[in-house]
């Protein structure tokens, strides 16, 4: 350890080797997945081919773009919880409304749920200054209320997944997972948001300072609303492509992917308290989320080891990632 | 266990008697080196304090001084160099050590919890409460309750609060950043007072201003940083001034305040309809009546003792907080603001004080400085970067910030920081700042620039509000002055007027004896002063 009480010496390697990563963050990042890969080969050789890349992806995809949401939630130092209960819901209406409904009905009728629950959220914290974690934890029980009475008292005709999610969430063509049609599109707009738009300076701001924030003419609530509506789309859109690649509707579909949407954005380097990270760290945070869960599975542990496990490795790459990071 | 606290059990209590002698110094850091990724905030600093003297500790923003106070005090770690105390070497890993090892800081910033009551923030440190109250009342506090919420106190009472907190655990070296900032003249010159005595009792005192008149009348030697080295330690005698000065800045100080002059009489020909028209402004109990003009191409001085509604009067109207009487004209125009994008709509700029309330610290320069532009939600859609790259260079360029460490604003230096503060206006083309105090805490050099560039605006015809604590600033901005006491606007000088006594009489609620007030606010009831003194 090095204090201020050593005498001078030539800067180390480790230090400098500290600095290089703060200056680049996602390389740690990229590393930690390689030799996740790369253990997954040696425990099961053979297992890293075109096939297991694909299917991969294809999982990792729905959880990217939740995490997108949470990623820039988290930039304003706020967080969405609803975003599964939202991605169910929109799940649920269109394979239950296609049904008996033109395609493009059905779509909006999904989305809307999307729209209102991202709305009050917005609201909830824009302007009555509920807490982000009780308010999106409390539109997401509320969401999951309306879906059961939904389930009791509207539908009568079954559901049935459309072919198109089908071929968006499952398919292949030429090797490549059909969901990619979809994630590039909206990981591309989210980073140029974040990057290249009022809009996502605003976020940065806010987080950062939301005094310094006001005091340059931002309205906060204006800011937070937009949020959480974009945030509630991305996750409506995100259950549509999800039903395709689990096609079994249920009430809890994408219930699971909502503490993992957190963590990966908390891996790729978004602070939780606001105007710090981006969206290619939360990228490769999901990646490596997706193959520590496979890695998980197939050292055929039971099911509760395995969650300690993975909680216990989340953690960990957490707090080793931020001390790399940060250059202090 | 660590080797830090092998040493600290195996230390002495420590008596300042057993080591008296003036040669060995209480405190001696040599070589000092901290960088923060490619920037050197301490390239070869050293420090060396002698039991019972009082020693400042000088530089302009950014030479390094808060770098080195956080490193003594083991705020931040060093990356080189050697501390010796009571000729001991002795590793400062925390602020706990550093109290342990005698060393006790006063920050700028008052370190109390807000949401504690004094007490408990007492408690939280172990300082024996009844000294604390006996350095209270010694201060000029009689009244004092300590069970009241951190919160509620005024920052000027915090401040000595902090200090009688320190104090109160007689601590060998006693460390005081900018202590007489934000303290009204009255508390400034009690706290001196104290700190003095400490030198006398044996103690020491490192004290951090950029207050000449405080340094010659209490220090005995003083250090002097540039660009994070130890440039020089001088003896505080009379004329020395001039050449801590020179030492501090590397150069000749400039003499701008002739140049300041010229730009006022020429700004004096601009004029016509007011480009800000105040009229009886209330709000609470903290503004009574307010009522001025500021011109088109005019500096405003504002100049009251601290907590007379001043903040209250830059919050109304720059759109924080709404008033409750009286009106505001803007061009003639009336308005009435209910956020900070009206004002801004307007015009009108407010350039805070504290830089942290102005400011995203984990962000850019460049987009601290853009940040107004995509305020509005239709400028929310991509950013044009070319312009928007040329349009901040020009701020930058313009007030001259030092761009080193642009990717955070937080490693920028206090007076580069607010800079970025004021450059944010500048390219946002406001025809009229609010600058509150804005020169607070930093340094000769930055202020001579920041008080070029408010002359500059004014010749350009923008107008600027501009309060301060500092009496010679009101000399060397202003064209006109007012003096706010109580919440109302007491008096009103022409700058050729507006020397300390008359100020200072004027901002303690004093008459003007019979002399005829001049400007446009003439009618100043006869009353007022009177009254609010009672």
């Amino acid at each position: 350890m090095t204090d201020i009480a050593t005498m001078p010496q030539p800067v180390s390697f480790g230090r400098r080797l500290k600095r290089f990563m703060a200056d680049r963050p996602l390389i740690p990042l990229i590393v930690l997945l390689i030799i996740l890969v790369v253990i997954l080969q040696i425990l099961r050789p053979g297992i890293v081919n075109e096939r297991w890349i694909a299917n991969t992806a294809k999982f990792a995809i729905p959880l990217a773009i939740l995490a997108g949401c949470q990623t820039m939630t988290m930039l304003t130092g706020g967080i969405d919880l609803s975003v599964g209960t939202v991605a169910t819901m929109s799940a649920f209406i269109m394979a239950t409304q296609i049904v008996n409904q033109d395609p493009a009905v059905a779509f909006l009728l999904a989305m809307l749920p999307a729209v209102l629950i991202g709305l009050v959220n917005g609201i909830g914290v824009g302007v009555f200054r509920v807490h982000p974690l009780i308010m999106t934890l409390g539109t997401s029980l509320i969401g999951t209320g309306f879906l059961q009475v939904y389930q009791r008292t509207v539908i009568a005709s079954g559901a049935r997944i459309p072919d198109f999610l089908n071929w968006l969430g499952t398919g292949l063509t030429y090797g490549f997972p059909n969901a990619l049609l979809l994630f590039v599109p909206v990981a591309v707009l989210i980073v140029f948001v974040l990057n290249r738009t009022g809009f996502g300076r605003l976020l940065y701001a806010v987080g950062d300072n939301e005094r310094a924030a006001r005091l340059s003419g931002v309205r906060y609530w204006q800011v937070i609303t937009a949020l959480y509506v974009l945030s509630s789309l991305l996750a409506g859109i995100t259950g549509l492509l999800y039903i395709g690649l689990i096609k079994a509707p249920s009430l809890s579909l994408a219930e699971p992917l909502v503490l993992p949407s957190v963590a990966a954005a908390v891996i790729g380097g978004t602070s939780i308290f606001g105007g710090r990270g981006g969206y290619t760290g939360t990228i490769i945070g999901a990646l490596i989320l997706t193959v520590l869960t496979t890695l998980l599975t197939i050292l055929q542990m039971p099911e509760g080891g395995r969650r300690i496990l993975f909680g216990f490795i989340v953690l960990f790459v957490t707090a080793a990632y931020l001390r790399i990071i940060e250059d202090r | 266990m660590s080797r830090g606290l092998h040493q600290f059990l195996e230390r002495e209590p420590h008596d300042l008697t057993t080591n008296p002698s003036p040669q060995n110094p209480l405190l001696d850091a040599t070589g000092v080196t901290k960088n923060y990724g490619a920037v050197a905030a301490l390239r070869n600093a050293s420090l060396s304090v002698l039991p019972g003297e009082v020693h400042a500790l000088m530089g302009a923003n950014g030479a390094g001084k808060s770098t080195l106070v956080k490193i003594l005090t083991g705020a931040i770690k060093a990356d080189a160099g050697r501390i010796l105390i009571r000729g001991q070497q002795l590793d400062v890993r925390s602020p706990a050590d550093a109290r342990r090892a005698g060393l006790l800081p006063v920050y700028q910033e008052p370190a109390l919890i807000p949401d504690l009551d004094v007490l408990s923030n007492l408690r939280l440190t172990g300082t024996p409460v009844e000294p604390f109250r006996a350095w209270v009342r010694e201060i000029g506090i009689p009244d004092l309750d300590i069970r009241e919420t951190a919160r509620h106190i005024p920052l000027a009472i915090l401040r000595v609060l902090d200090l009688a907190r320190a104090l109160a655990v007689e601590p060998d070296v006693l460390l005081l950043d900018e202590m007489t900032a934000a303290l009204p003249a009255n508390l400034a010159e009690k706290v001196l007072e104290v700190v003095r005595r400490q030198g006398d009792a044996g103690r020491s005192v490192i004290f951090i201003s950029h207050r000449f008149v405080e340094i010659s009348a209490l220090c005995d030697r003083a250090t002097v940083l540039r660009d994070g080295a130890t440039v020089g330690v001088v003896d505080i005698e009379p004329g020395i001034e001039e050449r801590i000065v020179e030492m501090m800045l590397g150069t000749r100080i400039e003499k701008t305040r002739v140049a300041a002059r010229a730009a006022n009489e020429v700004a004096v020909a601009v004029g016509g309809r007011p480009r800000l028209s105040v009229r009886n402004l209330q709000l609470g109990t903290k503004l009574n009546d307010v009522s001025f003009d500021l011109a088109n191409g005019e500096v405003v001085g504002v100049f009251a003792l601290e907590g007379q509604g001043q903040d209250e009067l830059f919050a109304a109207l720059a759109g924080s907080i709404r008033p409750t009487g009286g009106t505001i004209d803007v061009d003639g125009a009336p308005v009435k603001f209910s956020h900070p994008s009206d004002a801004i709509q307007a015009g009108i700029a407010y350039v805070p004080g504290d830089r942290a309330e102005a400011l995203a610290m984990q962000r850019s320069v460049r987009e601290n400085i853009a940040l107004p532009f995509s305020a509005a939600p239709r400028k929310w859609g991509p950013i044009r970067m070319r312009r928007e790259q040329v349009v901040v260079s020009s701020a930058i360029g313009r007030l001259q910030i030092d761009t080193r460490a642009q990717g955070e604003v937080q490693r920028l230096s206090g007076g580069n920081q607010q800079k970025v503060t004021i450059a944010r206006w500048i390219a946002a083309n406001a025809r009229t700042i609010l600058c509150f105090d804005a020169t607070r805490g930093i340094d000769v050099g930055t202020k001579q620039e920041i008080y070029k560039l408010l002359r500059e605006l004014a010749g350009q015809g923008k107008s600027v509000l501009f309060y301060t604590s500092e009496m010679e600033e009101v000399q060397r901005v202003c064209d006109r002055v007012v003096v706010i006491f109580g919440g109302r606007v007491v008096d009103t000088f022409p700058v050729e007027e507006a020397d300390e006594a008359a100020l200072m009489r004027a901002a303690y609620g004093l008459p003007r004896g019979a002399k005829a007030d001049v400007g446009i606010l003439a009618e100043v009831k006869p009353g007022s002063s009177a009254e609010a003194a009672s």
